[in-house]
């Protein structure tokens, strides 16, 4: 490995997938935090499995390509054994919103310091095109080869709202440079951060065409409106058709949840000596 | 030789968990030997809860049958242990609940009542009757009682006061010589024995969903939490507190979580995620009976081989199954120090019956300290690649911060750089290197001498035993003059050390809380003979007479 920020792993995402998209947008990212002086050590990339996952073997920083669906549980870990990393997670749909989606919803109710990003490609990629929480109601695979009209999707970012997310934000894999802001806002976001990305499955979901027709950056939102923020995020259901708002759409400052932890760290002379007083204090 | 079991009994909510570590603490403080099995139901009011508390001059680690005393709180208890007691037990009883029964009657309720307590000071009030009973000065019952009730404490020493007073019958006991404290004993749950070896070795982070009989250890850690300097998550799931676990390992936290079988069904995808990750964990699998709920309460020893085997693939573990609470303490330290030092996991598998049972410790007899293992201890000079290869299999360790190292971690077959292989050679390589602990990892716990035995080591007959069965069958190998043989670790399984303890018996028989016989296969694959199991599979431990009485039957 070099100091270059892409590895020599051979890249094996589809042509025209929109996961490229993504990886330039954080490595950029990852560039220009590290101009303005975050050490690159400090920076740790949690991954979940999928075709997203991937990024892990492509991303020359530090990384842990984790489990399906429990990257989050992972980086909170990691993020409790050290407030100073600036932890990310790639996530993916599947991954995120149905295998673990626990772990998504408690790091919003904790406002733990990570990013998560999700490709949200609205299948199952990697495992070739099953139906994910967010597939659209038109949409078949071979798992359900007569369409998920009867399982129609959730809206994600609804439930990222109701459970205490204090950033929300909506980017698109065809605006790269617009998800390159996105994600660099998020990172720095003092809090938990969702980075929901309409990614381009070049395999099994190529719907450009749909968004690009429907994507728009609301004009004039105040995203500390909390109420507009509702609003906006519930004018389209992930399903039928609807003006889809990129963009910045909820954010609060709150206390995070790995500061509280800062204060207690000891030596382990100091545990021993615990241990020894505790005995001695039972006689 | 002293010997004397106390049990106290009543409803769930009376105390009485608490009501038996204070009469244990009585005969602690004068130099005695306790151990107290605790036996309640899955509620929190109502059931009926006893504590068996047994006081002898020698080490003991299990109940006997037979009460000598008999403390009942409300009428179940005298209706259920009466027939268990002894002729002459002394009864002591709550004359507000129960009447016209034989032994002394004391109003509990009434007198708690008129000193204003709460009602469960009733228990303080039995058991100041109780010292009464049997001859204890009142200067010492106070002193107890101020150091063993947290609060409200006049008021409780006033019920005291009047329990006390309530006994004019004394029968003292000749093994109570003096109220003088003597000596440096102390009480200690394998719970508490557990969580105080992991903070003695260095501990940083605990993190565990509540199930019985592991949550002690979550309870007990989080109280000294601060004062330890130990961070301690309850997190939304099993699966959440593995994956944590791992994750605070990456970030160079020393971590460990706890669980019984049903959340550790639950862990297993993340076991497997820190083997291949190469990252050190250290999990407690409390047993409780199985499968899956259970019996939540109640004990088994059914897990061993899924503690072995738990977690897809192939890969090195530790495993450590400690009898008592001085075991589990020193069980606790090694398991994270191993796991540390070969970035493996380790598991240390404990029962409900040592799980939260309260044993005698002497803390001169416990190991100095479990020196933590240092976190860089290897050079990272030069390229650092997570998992470059290393004639032991183990790499050097680095963590997230530290200067000039990109460290990639990986759930997916790897190269020594980290990122994802699936060629053949790749794959071969991957899972040599992390057999390639193995050699180390067995002579690690040849160097802790594994194997203690009991009794007469040259004996023709043998009971080989494991967690909280070790120290009964101690007791029983001592009073039939035969041997038992204690594996401490069973993974690696330290086959040669079992087979020399064993040696040429000519009959070796296992106990175990399990209807298998899980030790005795684990043995016999090792070409260790086993020739028959006394199984037990009801919940509740075997008693030292009934283990003997078992055991004449089989041998005479
Ligand atoms: C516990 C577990 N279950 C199932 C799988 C198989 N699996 C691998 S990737 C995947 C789905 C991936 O979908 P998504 O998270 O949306 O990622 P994408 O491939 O679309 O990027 C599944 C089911 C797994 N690796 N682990
Ligand atoms: S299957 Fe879809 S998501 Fe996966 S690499 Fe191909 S285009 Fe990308
Ligand atoms: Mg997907």
């Amino acid at each position: 490995m070099n100091q270059s920020f892409i590895t020599d792993a051979q890249n094996t995402w589809c042509m025209g997938c929109g996961n490229f998209a993504i990886l330039h947008a954080i490595k950029d990212v990852i560039v220009g935090l590290i101009e303005d002086g975050v050490p690159r050590e400090s920076i740790v990339l949690v991954a979940g499995i999928g075709c997203h996952g991937k990024i892990a073997d492509y991303l020359n920083i530090s990384t842990f390509y984790s489990l399906h669906g429990r990257a989050l549980a992972v980086a909170t870990g990691i993020k409790i054994a050290n407030p100073d990393l600036t932890v990310i997670c790639t996530v993916g749909d599947g991954d995120s919103y149905a295998e673990g989606l626990a772990h998504l919803i408690f790091a919003a109710k904790r406002n733990i310091d990570i990013t998560a990003i999700v490709h949200n490609n609205r299948v199952y990629g990697l495992t070739k095109g099953q139906y994910t929480p967010t597939s659209p109601g038109t949409y078949h695979g071979k798992s359900i080869p007569k369409g998920v009209s009867d399982d129609p999707p959730f809206n994600p970012l609804e439930i990222l709202l109701c459970s205490g997310c204090g950033f929300l934000a909506r980017g698109y894999t065809q605006r790269q440079e617009q998800l390159t802001d996105l994600i660099r806002e998020a990172i720095v976001h003092k809090g938990f951060s969702v980075v929901d990305t309409l990614q381009i499955c070049a395999s099994f979901l190529d719907i450009g065409d749909f968004y690009n027709e429907r994507v728009y950056v609301p004009a004039g939102h105040n995203p500390e409106d909390f109420d507009a923020a509702c609003r906006i995020v519930g004018e389209w259901d992930y399903d039928g058709d609807a003006p889809i708002a990129l963009g910045t759409l909820y954010r609060k400052e709150m206390p995070t949840y790995e500061g509280r932890f800062r204060v207690l760290q000891k030596n382990d002379v100091e545990r021993a000596k615990l241990v020894e007083k505790i005995m001695r204090e039972r006689r | 030789m002293a010997d004397y079991s106390v049990l106290i009994g009543g409803k769930a909510g009376d105390g009485i968990n608490r009501a038996g570590q204070v009469i244990a603490k009585v005969f602690t403080r004068l130099g005695f030997y306790c151990y107290i099995y605790y036996d309640y139901p899955s509620l929190i009011r109502g059931g009926h809860n006893f504590s068996v508390v047994r006081i002898a001059d020698h080490p003991i680690g299990g109940r006997r049958d037979g009460i000598d005393v008999l403390l009942a709180l409300d009428a179940t208890t005298l209706k259920q242990h009466r027939s268990s007691a002894r002729k002459d037990a002394v009864v002591l009883y709550n004359a507000d609940l129960i009447h016209n029964a034989e032994g002394t009657a004391v109003s509990l309720q009434s007198i708690v009542t008129e000193e204003g307590g709460s009602p469960v000071m009733a228990n303080t009030c039995i058991i100041a009757a109780f010292c009464k009973s049997i001859g204890i000065g009142w200067d010492y019952v106070e002193e107890i009682l101020r150091s063993e009730v947290p609060h409200e404490i006049e008021k409780n020493l006033r019920v005291a006061r009047r329990g006390y007073a309530a006994v004019d019958i004394e029968k003292h006991p000749s093994f109570l010589v003096s109220e003088e404290p003597v000596g440096e004993k102390i009480l200690m749950t394998g719970n508490e024995g557990v969580a105080l070896g992991l903070v003695a070795a260095g501990l940083d982070g605990y993190v565990a969903y509540p199930m019985s009989p592991s949550t002690g250890i979550l309870h007990y850690i989080a109280e000294i939490a601060e004062e330890a300097g130990i961070t301690v998550i309850q997190p939304e799931s099993e699966i959440a507190a593995m994956n944590m676990t791992v994750g605070m390992a990456y970030g160079g936290f020393r971590a460990a979580t706890g669980t019984a079988g049903g959340g550790f069904n639950l862990m297993t995808e993340g076991l497997s995620l820190a083997a291949m990750a190469e990252l050190p964990v250290t999990v407690i699998l409390a047993q409780r009976v199985g499968p899956s709920t259970g019996t939540p309460t109640y004990t088994a020893q059914a897990d061993l081989h899924y503690a072995i085997h738990a977690g897809n693939g192939e890969f090195p573990r530790f495993i450590f199954a400690p009898g008592d609470a001085a075991q589990a303490y020193e069980c606790a330290g090694h398991a994270l120090r191993l796991s540390w030092k070969y970035q493996v996991p380790s598991i240390i598998l404990t029962d409900k019956t040592l799980a939260e049972s309260t044993y005698t410790v002497e803390p001169s007899n416990l190991p100095d300290s479990i020196p933590a293992q240092p976190m860089n201890d290897r050079n990272l000079e030069g390229l650092y690649e997570r998992y470059i290869d290393a004639e032991d299999g183990v790499s050097p360790y680095a963590i997230p911060g530290d200067i000039g190292v990109t460290i990639k971690v990986n759930s997916k077959t790897h190269n020594p750089d980290g990122i994802s292989t699936d060629t053949a050679e790749g794959v071969a390589r991957c899972t040599e290197k992390q057999m390639r602990k193995l050699p180390a990892m067995r002579q690690e716990i040849s160097d802790l001498r594994p194997v203690i035995i009991y009794g007469n080591p040259d004996a023709e007959i043998c009971i080989l035993c494991w967690g909280s069965n070790a120290q009964l069958c101690r007791e029983v190998a001592g009073h039939l003059g035969i041997k038992a043989v204690q594996p401490l670790a069973l993974w690696p399984f330290p086959a040669g050390e079992v087979s020399d303890a064993v040696g040429d018996s000519w009959m070796v028989i296992s106990v175990e809380d399990n209807y298998t016989g899980q030790l005795a296969e684990l043995a016999r694959n090792h070409g260790i003979r086993v020739d028959l199991h006394i199984p037990k599979y009801d919940g509740r431990p075997h008693t030292i007479d009934g283990l003997m009485e078992l055991l004449w039957g089989m041998v005479a």
